[in-house]
């Protein structure tokens, strides 16, 4: 009896006491993490749409955490404790079989892209290997009143029929859409791993570029463009550079990509765009101001990628143009 | 006297032994079924890496069947089947017949249970916050709590009854896990406390806990009985399986936190963790030790016992996953693994590699000596060598893969070229999966012979002293 209350009992009691220290403490602790700067909870729709995303799994995939690391940047600014105060369940996730999806309001704000990816991931993204959600949808042969139907790529559409989202998809879209990062001035806490990361990390670059190349000498980097718009813009404007008919417009022979005066087409990536009517059809989509991400010398390498390939043959343009037309918009 | 000597044997009685050998013969054969069901899960979401439209109806959606795999591999497979094996040394080693044979009945049902319900609350999409290992709803968890009291109560009743002095080494560990795996239920399931960055702490506790401080020291406790069993001889130092009980009790708890470096979570806590997941070699370096020492001398015998292979096996996979373990903690390390299918690797090759040999060596060693059958050794080699070499085939294929995948990430390559950069290694982990798969159908085979068929299929699979390089008398 003795023996075994002293084995059995003190293991037992060490380890609560461990177990005190190092997790329930720490988390009582942690509970009462203020909200950061704009971080509010979820709407009632938004809730709906979590648990959505949490019934079937999706931080199995995706991550909700970024790192003070040079390779989480393109997911956003490194997370603060401020931005996880409303977030339970915690969805931070534990791999990246797809993308994080902390800022992806910000960066996919199109609900239209988000059902067609939904309904199959590979209309928008070819080499994608996330499963389809068709469950989440209906087909319809009659509009339903107040319905849109989403215009899903011909190849990827049922044979007859309109598709229209399920109050689940429609959710979880809103859920997906509230994720997005709210800024913290002057916020870096990256303890010399990563860099700054609120501020647009433009002007010293851009200067650099343009003062080491002469003027009229200037080719553009096109590995890095054709990189740069696979990472940022193929999602939409496709791979091809033909968009998806009646979602997203082409860039391959678009008037503004081929105009010789480039400011639409600087002034469209740096502030995105909404509601546009481009060769006679109207994009209800949203595009996603770059101006916060991207460098002036990567917004020009992007442009140029765009004016150079798919037919297209404008004139290369300048980093320090970006840098101007930044200054000159609020 | 050694009283760690686990060839200690007294009889209790025929009844006594009958009551043991069908609660362990039954523990084992709904582990089996467990172990079969998981894993036919896992094939097909191997599968579905290279065919993501395959099967992509709501209740065969990757998100749900993914944890259904991982929790029916812990709770079903590896928690009942370890219970099994530890109430069949905790009653041999002490002496003594089970506490209660109706109690290891009730937790059974109740391991069960929980197991079926939490199975279809999930393909249902009642999923508790897609929380690593606690996603079964909350009063399922409380279900598979209640079967690890009764487990407790039983194991410690049992350990009080023992007609030997000490307490074998063995229960220190089974009985230490249970209990401590209770704390763990517990803490995983009061909600009060966890609220966004507090559930993050509490997960990066639950989720290395629930391996460290259950699968672990039951494991442990299966070899200290069952290489002494099969070899004849008592375990090398006795004082240093002590040691490393003591140690990994203090250390292991601690390194939770490990799984969310670079997470915003307080920089003390994560730093603390890797402290104590470099401290982590001492107890896993030194029972390695201990367990390769008792077979020292006997390596040739290998060959004449599966048993002793498939233990070996799951020694080095202890050896070098704990190992992984503590590398892969480095900040520097975790830059480019985190996130990757070099994590997955990493839980195959110790919840496999190490956990799942273990029991597949605890229970080809001690089943037959319950029931007095065996499997053949077809059987036996067909499950090993396929077991092995799938596995093989599965971990170095995402290990190589996960770092393909981070280095992408490194050098800032668009993400999808990671996606794209992976497909062979899905590929080739299917491959090895489907091995894996194949060799626990085998394992169904040989539990149901040294279960339901003939005796003497094969020898016992106590090999009994050697005169090679034997020293101790």
């Amino acid at each position: 009896m003795k023996k075994l209350l002293m084995i059995a009992g003190g293991a037992l009691g060490i380890y609560i006491v461990i177990v005190m220290l190092i997790a329930v403490l720490p988390a009582i602790d942690l509970s009462m993490t203020p909200a950061g700067p704009d971080v509010k909870p979820l709407t009632a729709l938004q809730a709906e749409g979590r648990d959505v995303f949490v019934a079937n799994g999706c931080s199995y995939c995706h991550t909700q955490q970024v790192r003070p690391l040079p390779e989480d940047k393109v997911f956003g600014r490194p997370s603060a404790p401020g931005d996880f105060a409303y977030q339970t369940p915690e969805l931070l996730g534990s791999e990246r079989t797809g993308p994080d999806l902390t800022n992806v309001g910000a960066t996919k704000p199109s609900d239209v892209w988000q059902y067609i990816h939904l309904f199959d991931p590979r209309a928008v993204v070819p080499e994608s290997i996330m499963p389809n959600f068709r469950f989440l949808f209906r087909v319809v042969d009659q509009l339903p009143p107040g319905e849109t139907a989403v215009p899903i790529p011909a190849p990827f559409a049922p044979a007859t029929g309109k598709v229209i989202p399920t109050q689940q998809a429609k959710a979880l879209v809103a859920y997906l859409l509230s994720l997005k990062q709210t800024p913290i001035p002057g916020y870096t806490m990256n303890g010399g791993m990563g860099g700054v990361t609120t501020a647009a990390p433009a002007a010293t670059t851009a200067t650099a570029s343009s003062a080491s190349v002469p003027a009229g000498a200037y080719r553009f980097d096109a590995a890095r463009g054709a990189s740069l718009y696979a990472a940022n813009c193929s999602a939409c404007h496709q791979a091809s550079g033909e968009g998806i008919p009646g979602a997203f417009p082409p860039l391959k022979g678009n008037a503004a990509v081929n105009d010789a005066d480039p400011s639409l087409h600087i002034h469209t990536v740096l502030q995105g765009a909404h509601g546009v009517t481009i060769g006679g059809v109207k994009y209800t989509s949203v595009m996603p101001p770059f101006a916060g991400q991207l460098s002036d010398a990567q917004i020009a390498d992007i442009i140029n990628h765009e004016r150079s390939s798919w037919g297209n043959q404008a004139r290369p343009v300048m980093p320090a143009k970006v840098a101007a037309a930044r200054a000159k918009s609020p | 006297m050694h009283a760690g000597n686990a060839a200690h044997h007294a009889t209790t009685g025929t009844e006594h032994d009958r009551a043991l050998t069908s609660v362990f013969a039954a523990y084992t054969a709904t582990a089996t079924i467990w172990l079969v069901f998981a894993t036919a899960v896992g094939l097909l979401l191997a599968f579905k890496f290279g065919a993501p439209d395959f099967w992509a109806a709501k209740y065969l959606t990757f998100g749900r069947l993914r944890p259904i795999h991982t929790n029916a591999t812990f709770y079903g497979w590896a928690s009942i089947g370890l219970v099994g094996v530890a109430y069949y040394i905790a009653a041999r080693s002490c002496g003594t017949r089970l506490y209660s044979t109706r109690l290891a009945w009730i937790g059974l049902a109740l391991f069960n249970i929980a197991a079926i319900a939490g199975t279809v609350a999930l393909d249902l999409g009642y999923n508790d916050g897609d929380l690593e290992y606690r996603e079964w709803p909350w009063p399922i968890r409380l279900i598979f709590l209640a079967a690890l009291l009764v487990t407790a109560w039983n194991l410690i009743g049992t350990a009080l009854r023992r007609s030997t002095e000490d307490i074998y080494l063995s229960n220190w560990y089974t009985i230490a896990g249970v209990l401590w795996t209770c704390v763990i239920a517990i803490v995983g399931v009061l909600p009060w406390y966890q609220h966004g960055l507090g559930q993050v702490a509490i997960s990066g506790f639950y989720m290395h806990n629930a391996v460290g401080m259950w699968f672990t020291p039951l494991a442990l406790g299966a070899f200290y009985y069952a290489i002494p069993k099969i070899l004849s001889r008592p375990i090398y130092s006795y004082a240093l399986g002590v040691f490393a009980f003591w140690t990994n009790l203090l250390f292991y708890p601690l390194l939770g936190g490990h799984h969310f470096l670079f997470s915003p979570l307080p920089w003390w806590l994560q730093t603390t963790a890797i402290v104590f997941s470099v401290a982590m070699l001492v107890p896993v370096w030194g029972g390695s030790a201990n367990y390769l020492l008792t077979m020292r001398g006997r390596y040739r015998d290998m060959i004449h016992s599966y048993p002793l292979m498939f233990i070996f096996v799951a020694v080095i996979g202890y050896l070098f996953g704990s190992t992984q373990g503590t590398v892969e903690a480095f900040r520097s390390m975790q830059a480019i693994w985190h996130f990757t299918n070099f994590t997955v690797g990493h839980s195959h090759l110790t919840m496999y590699g190490f956990v799942t040999f273990a029991l597949w060596g605890a229970i080809y060693a001690l089943l037959p000596l319950a029931t007095g059958k065996t499997a053949g050794r077809f059987g036996l080699a067909a499950h090993f060598w396929m077991a092995l070499v799938g596995s093989f085939i599965y971990v170095i294929s995402l290990s190589i893969g996960g770092t393909v995948q981070g280095l992408d990430w490194v050098h800032g390559h668009p993400f999808i070229q990671s996606v794209v950069d992976m497909q062979p290694y899905y590929v080739w982990r299917g491959v090895g999966g489907m091995l894996m798969f194949l060799s626990h159908l085998v394992f169904g085979w040989n539990v149901w012979r040294m279960t339901s068929g003939q005796p003497g299929n094969a020898a016992s699979p106590v090999l009994g002293p050697s005169a090679i390089g034997e020293v101790t008398a």
